[in-house]
């Protein structure tokens, strides 16, 4: 139709102005039809009443100043209970002078997932990192560290082993002979240790007093059950993964049953399971912290769910990658190592981080059996008989804490995905 | 596979130490052998251990009497009955908690996942708002909020909110009447059955005219009133027997009638509308996976954004949903097992009480267990088939 009109003729018209602006924007979005326009309305007034009757309850009549429940009564939200009882739903029975270790325990640990969350990190310094943070975090929470000489022999067997296996073809002679020294002295000094040749020797570190896992609560034990039980279940998973995965008949048979098992029950019967079924396990005289057995069932279970989400990794990956590194003469664990998992875990990092949010609600359950994580400890804060009755105060309150955690932790891996899709995205 | 065809090509070839399928079979060996080791080492702890603390074994006590109250039954049961009735009991709670939420937060959640993708900017950012809510607070803090909503902002018994003498709303549950037992009902159980099986034969034959002639037929509407009135039919024949239990209050609380008890409300609620917030993310992710030409080819042949929805949209996108949709229904499935932290008598809370009165926890555990194994394994053979009939069938 344009082209009908002299070239010079054309003006450039305003768009009509019930298109622009707020005006034209709301026309659009909210009243574009009759319906639309009775849904915006309805959903306008519903949401304008429930907000300023939360306004009110909230903020307007709360009491944020109270020695006791009863002063609040009749007016609204009580908040001076949070007030009175934050220490105790952030840091539990821990004794309450020492309340300033949870509280840099919880840093240490916020930031060691902080920096991991940052890709620049993520190479060799994130060893360190996890290094350092787990040792601060748990060195404040227990205030004494007894490292015994067969933990460090471990440690250095499995060190060892493991860059034997990664660095094998990668390394120089060098390097790969201080992994073997390393792997070697390792084995070497556990045998030692077994025949009771080595005493038993232990690594003392007591800068403070100690305080047993019985007394520890709230957030740093929120935070530990999810972070180490995604830490330890990761590994497993992945083996779990392979196994599910591999050509070996029993292997398969083996990881699959462990994998469906788990995933087929609910997590809580794996609680009730730990805490009741794990001492009759168990050579008498040897006992588990309760903490611990917690810890070992969420690593169980979080392990089966990993398996999964890294089996949808390694199904990602085309069938060439395995028979070029077959091709290429590698052995088993060089194509796993160097060409498989690295490109497959590049894939399952965002619903990784899916799970450990899930995780992270989910050790709520650990309340079940009497370990006093967050929503315990708030829950336990409303049995005061002096602050009887607000319920929904100390929830609310718990709510927006688990809401910040979670909420960030999903926009992180939602920016997550775009950031390792910028390669193959055109 | 590949290791396989390998092997036995070329096995006279290599040496023993090289030849994968026999390393593949040492190494097996190996592990199994030390799973073998570990579980043995396991059994004999516990054998041991279970002697000296003299705990019997063995499954004899589901015949004893287990002598404690359940407060929602679905089947008689009373403390004298077995500790096989008790768990059987809380097994018949977990089902009915997980048909109710399997059925409600797939309404809920397909509804919000569509009002996500609205163009109605506001309902657009409530479902968003919902979801968000919800996904990101653990449920157990929903359920206990609720729970303690309801037990404290509703009135005690002696105060009730009164419906017309029928309905008794407080923190006891919703009383409310029921038709005494009487032989006319099995017979409107199955003229319900009756009217069932007829709607999916009209379905069928709607189909296949609407294939020939191309004339559509109201099966909505007639089902309805084929399941709905059959029965109703079959009500006033057999003489509309009409008495009713009414609750009435007595002491302390209601009798007569039936209840919705607060537990068991909370605990339904606080499922529904946490899976529903899942549920939508999976009904949003599968509309939006169509194909953009989809929606804009439906509209332009005419059909209203309903129509467009319905006949074009989710038929397509339920084939993307299916598969995650099915671990939700697993997930709220094991997830109902909560109960036990409100106080619900499902099947967790049932046989937690048997292993503190028993002592048993092997058996009691291996029977949560294998419930639920069994339950979700079931789920799934029936999603994967449901799967399968709706795959797309490509030559």
């Amino acid at each position: 139709m344009t082209d009908a009109m002299p070239v010079g003729e054309r003006r450039q018209l305003a768009p009509p102005t019930v298109d622009t602006g707020a005006f034209g924007w709301a026309r659009k979005n909210l009243f574009s039809s009759w319906g639309n326009s009775l849904t915006t309305i309805v959903l306008a007034l519903f949401f304008g009443w429930l907000l300023s009757w939360f306004l009110n309850w909230a903020l307007f009549t709360a009491t944020f100043d109270a020695k006791t429940g009863a002063e609040c009564r009749g007016h609204g939200a009580c908040w001076a209970l949070i007030h009175e009882k934050y220490r105790y739903i952030f840091f539990g029975s821990f004794p309450y002078e020492q309340h300033w270790r949870p509280l840099f325990a919880v840093i240490a640990m916020l930031a060691m997932l902080v920096l991991s969350a940052d890709r620049r990190m993520w190479n060799k310094r994130l060893l360190l990192i996890w290094g350092v943070g787990t040792f601060v975090t748990f060195l404040l929470m227990f205030g004494q560290l007894h490292i015994s000489i067969g933990l460090i022999l471990f440690v250095a067997l499995a060190a060892g082993g493991l860059g034997m296996i990664l660095h094998g073809t990668i390394a120089s002679p060098a390097e790969i002979n201080g992994w073997r020294a390393l792997a070697a002295i390792g084995a070497i000094g556990l045998l030692l240790r077994l025949f009771g040749v080595l005493p038993a020797w232990s690594l003392a570190i007591a800068p403070l007093s100690y305080v047993e896992t019985g007394l520890w609560g709230g957030i740093p034990v929120t935070m530990i059950l999810a972070t180490y039980g995604l830490v330890f279940a990761f590994p497993f998973g992945i083996l779990l993964a392979l196994g599910r995965r591999s050509n070996l008949p029993l292997i398969k048979g083996l990881c699959v049953g462990f994998i469906e098992l788990i995933r087929g029950v609910p997590l809580i019967s794996l609680l009730i399971m730990a805490s009741v079924m794990l001492p009759l396990f168990l050579p008498s005289g040897m006992t588990i912290d309760k903490f611990l057995r917690a810890q070992v069932a969420v690593i169980l279970f979080a392990g089966a769910y990993i398996a999964e989400i890294v089996r949808g990794g390694l199904q990602s990956l085309p069938k060439g990658q395995f028979e070029a590194a077959d091709a290429m003469g590698l052995s088993y664990a060089q194509k796993t190592t160097l060409i498989i998992l690295p490109q497959a875990l590049r894939v399952v990092i965002p619903p990784l981080i899916n799970t450990f949010i899930g995780f992270f609600k989910d050790t709520s359950l650990v309340l079940i059996i009497g370990i006093f994580d967050f929503l315990n400890t708030a829950n336990q804060a409303l049995v005061d008989p002096n602050w009887a009755g607000f319920p929904g105060e100390v929830y609310l309150f718990a709510a927006f804490v688990y809401f910040c955690f979670c909420f960030s932790m999903s926009r992180y891996s939602k920016h997550l995905e775009i950031e390792l899709n910028k390669g193959t995205r055109r | 596979m590949a290791v396989e065809t390998l092997g036995s090509r070329s096995r006279a070839k290599v040496s023993p130490w090289n030849d994968p399928v026999i390393r593949g079979w040492v190494f097996q060996i190996i592990v199994v052998g030390l799973v073998g080791l570990l579980a043995w080492f396991l059994v004999s702890n516990t054998l041991e251990n279970l002697q000296r603390q003299k705990i019997a074994s063995g499954f004899d006590y589901l015949g004893r009497e287990a002598g404690f109250e359940i407060g929602d039954t679905m089947i008689a049961y009373s403390p004298a009955s077995t500790y096989a009735r008790a768990i059987l009991v809380g097994m018949l709670n977990t089902l009915k908690v997980a048909v109710l939420g399997i059925f409600m937060c797939t309404i809920l959640g397909t509804l919000i996942g569509i009002g996500r993708l609205s163009p109605n900017w506001l309902l657009a950012k409530v479902c968003e708002g919902y979801v968000e809510m919800f996904r990101n607070v653990p449920l157990l803090l929903w359920l206990f909020l609720i729970y303690k909503l309801i037990s404290e902002a509703f009135p005690g018994p002696r105060q009730a909110i009164n419906v017309l003498d029928s309905f008794f709303l407080s923190n006891r549950g919703l009383y409310f009447p029921v038709p005494l037992a009487s032989p006319v009902h099995a017979w409107m159980g199955i003229a319900l059955l009756v009217g069932i099986a007829a709607t999916f034969v009209m379905k069928r034959w709607a189909k296949k005219r609407q294939d020939a002639t191309g004339q559509p037929f109201p099966v909505i509407w007639t089902g309805a009133g084929l399941v709905l009135g059959l029965p109703i039919l079959v009500w006033l024949l057999g003489g509309a027997p009409h008495q009713m239990s009414w609750p009435q209050l007595k002491g302390f609380n209601f009798d007569g009638g039936t209840v919705i008890q607060p537990e068991f409300t909370a605990l339904l609620v606080g499922l529904v509308l946490y899976t529903s917030a899942f549920v939508a993310e999976i009904v949003r992710s599968g509309i939006l996976a169509l194909n953009k030409g989809q929606s804009e080819a439906a509209m332009a042949i005419g059909l209203s954004r309903t129509q467009v929805m319905r006949l074009v949209l989710l038929p397509q996108a339920l084939r993307i949903i299916v598969p995650p949709m099915t671990s939700q229904y697993l997930n709220i499935t094991k997830n109902s097992s909560l109960a036990i932290a409100i106080g619900y008598p499902d099947l967790v809370a049932s046989v937690n009480v048997t292993i503190n009165q028993t002592g048993q926890a092997i058996e009691n555990i291996l029977i949560i267990m294998a419930a639920y194994l069994s339950v979700s394994l079931s789920i799934s053979a029936f999603m994967n088939w449901y799967n399968k009939r709706i795959a797309l069938r490509e030559r």
